[in-house]
């Protein structure tokens, strides 16, 4: 019985056939559980596992290595700003803590109400509209004061949904066509292969 | 005055608010370049690029051809393009996989074919949400349209582009970790030798990783020849290239310039271009090429926007970022921020970089917010020694990658210009601007 949703599992079986080696599926998996569960649940972590053809403890040693992996839930919206250089030099830190006191909660934390988590980021690459702030990984170009307010007045409206999806969902636009034979042989070819490599290195020992 | 009559070679759409639509991207001359590659030996694609002596666009200027002749002794298995745009102040990867997407799709559709690999990866930053939605759109795009999968265009030749997204670490910018990061690993950088993916990349096969930026430039490059790119530019630095100017200037922005023939002085004051400082105040200072590289003063305004050119000067151009302080900007704060950065960044494998980060930024953190001493500047010069012994430029290196010898670069810079403003700090017991 799959723990990702049938719709999310189907996906996740498609991301895992496109690689030469199931493992190099792992960080889109866990983009996918994310998008599920809005972080990293250990039953959606046991399943990347699973598709990966890896121990739950190799997947969450992995996961812990990236930024945007969280292994606790974080807010409806995780919001960032920005206080690396170019941003330091345009009022990052202000913005920072002017998000910290409009949201209610601390840099790391998440507001009582669990719609927003506030993170301090590394530069996020908008250097030129700055200080830059990401909702959900999606710019919203607030850099002052008042724009920010409006933005967080929005959210809490449930306005702009369309634009920011929930966190977790990264990429809406799936992957059509491409593959030259059907998914499921790909994928049966591809494990025979890595089997026959493992039984000719289990020869050799 | 800046020289802004060169062609625009990578953002050559950047008047369309549609740029990265298919539709646009067809009614621009979209995939001619690909076309006529297929009707070219795939080794005369190849000495087109290596005609046009494209330095990677990625950090360490490497000739694209180079590399790519490095694996044309074995079989490439497969191409790695690096969208994993990471260096505090680089942006031009953003703007050109949310605005040029089909154009990065094209480039590295060429580059397959040249190194006849038939699987690609685009490693993306896992923050770029948009560009990854635009990519994946692109890629979808080009096969709908015949330009990606089997027979591309009618041809014998066929390619898969897999869109990856990264997930937040700066270190996997670094090629050996952006493998490791596409085989499902942590981003550890793998020691060398090998020192490139060429002999041992993904899968332990042989591996060209590419630039996004290097990749945009291959439509041109076919369509016009490796001539005409070599043609713009001088010396080694040839074509034209985006740089990403941001920090206290009153245009903040990517602009494509051609190489060498603008300076410093130009892209910051031209009205046409940064336009000079917010608020008319003076220049103070300004970073070159990424936070890695050491920093120039307003003296060094003239010297040229080529690769040479600023490596003569003890410093890079890098991934081609410039970010300017001003005469009101607190060095030791900037600085202090960059080690932060670096602290937090750095992966852990090795000793000076894992220790020398945290412990300088402890340092760095006390004299801008109070409780700094006048010995820790020799303190910190010796740390940073131990990093990159000597602090030379370029710097020597004691770990797996380079990005333990890059962060000396701002203390040893913010210290060597600016002694008295670290002094100032230490008798005010913190920052004299809060």
């Amino acid at each position: 019985m799959s723990y990702l949703r049938a719709d999310i599992r189907q996906r996740a079986d498609e991301l895992v056939s496109l690689y030469p080696e199931r493992r190099s599926a792992m960080l889109p998996l866990l983009h996918l559980v994310q998008e599920q569960d809005g972080y990293l649940s250990e039953e959606g972590m046991a399943e990347v596992a699973e598709l990966t053809g890896t121990t739950p403890a190799e997947v969450r040693g992995t996961a812990t290595f990236y930024d945007m992996y969280h292994l606790e839930p974080v807010g409806k919206y995780v919001v960032g700003v920005c206080t690396n250089i170019a941003c330091l030099l345009a009022g990052g830190e202000e913005m920072l803590e002017h998000a910290s006191a409009t949201l209610g909660c601390a840099i790391g934390a998440t507001s009582a109400d669990g719609l927003f988590t506030l993170e301090e980021t590394e530069c996020l690459a908008d250097c030129n509209i700055a200080p830059c702030v990401q909702v959900n990984h999606r710019y919203v170009r607030t850099t002052t004061p008042e724009t920010f307010d409006a933005l967080v007045s929005d959210l809490r409206a449930g306005k702009r949904e369309e634009e920011i999806p929930p966190h977790g969902t990264l990429i809406r636009v799936r992957r059509s066509g491409g593959l030259r034979a059907p998914r499921q042989q790909v994928a049966a070819e591809r494990d025979a292969a890595q089997k026959a490599r493992e039984a000719r290195a289990g020869g050799a020992q | 005055m800046a020289q802004l009559t060169a062609p625009k070679i990578v953002s050559s759409r950047s008047e369309f608010s549609d740029s990265h639509t298919m539709s646009r991207y067809l009614a621009t001359g979209g995939f001619t370049g690909l076309k006529k590659a297929l009707t070219m030996n795939p080794e005369d694609v190849a000495a087109e690029v290596d005609a046009a002596s494209l330095l990677g666009r990625g950090g360490a200027g490497f000739p694209a051809g180079r590399k790519w002749s490095m694996l044309r002794k074995a079989p490439v298995t497969y191409l790695v393009v690096n969208g994993d745009e990471s260096e505090p102040a680089t942006f031009k990867d953003h703007y050109l996989v949310e605005r040029e997407p089909h154009q990065l799709v094209e480039g590295v559709t060429i580059a397959a074919y040249a190194l006849q690999v038939s699987q690609a990866f685009i490693y993306l930053r896992g923050e770029f949400a948009l560009g990854l939605e635009r990519l994946q759109q692109a890629v979808n795009d080009a096969y709908e349209h015949g330009a990606l999968g089997s027979n591309i265009f009618g041809s014998n030749f066929s390619l898969d582009i897999v869109v990856h997204p990264g997930a937040g670490a700066y270190i996997c910018g670094e090629e050996t970790s952006l493998i490791e990061a596409l085989e499902g690993k942590r981003g550890f950088p793998r020691i060398k030798p090998p020192y490139f993916p060429a002999a041992i990349g993904l899968y332990g096969q042989p591996t060209v990783v590419n630039n996004v930026e290097t990749m945009a430039n291959m439509p041109w490059i076919v369509n016009n020849g490796g001539a005409a790119f070599a043609a713009l530019g001088e010396g080694r630095s040839t074509g034209t290239r985006l740089f990403a100017l941001s920090g206290r200037v009153k245009n903040p922005g990517v602009y494509e310039l051609e190489m060498v023939k603008n300076t410093f002085r130009d892209i910051i004051f031209d009205p046409a271009l940064g336009g000079g400082i917010v608020g008319d105040k003076k220049i103070k200072a300004f970073i070159p090429g990424g936070v890695s590289a050491p920093w120039f003063g307003p003296d060094d305004l003239d010297t040229p926007l080529g690769q040479d050119e600023v490596a003569n000067k003890a410093s890079m151009l890098g991934s081609g970022s410039i970010v300017v302080l001003d005469e009101d900007s607190c060095v030791v704060r900037a600085a202090w921020r960059i080690t932060k950065f670096f602290s937090r960044e750095s992966c852990g494998q090795c000793t000076p970089c894992r220790e020398g980060s945290g412990w300088l930024e402890r340092i760095m953190y006390r004299l801008e917010h109070g409780g700094g001493r006048r010995e820790d500047l020799d303190l910190m010069l010796d740390l940073c020694d131990n990093i990159a012994p000597g602090l030379t430029w370029p710097p020597q290196q004691t770990t797996i990658c380079v990005l333990g010898p890059s962060i000396p670069s701002s203390i040893h810079s913010a210290i060597t210009m600016f002694r008295d403003d670290f002094i100032a700090h230490v008798e005010h017991n913190g920052c004299p601007h809060d």
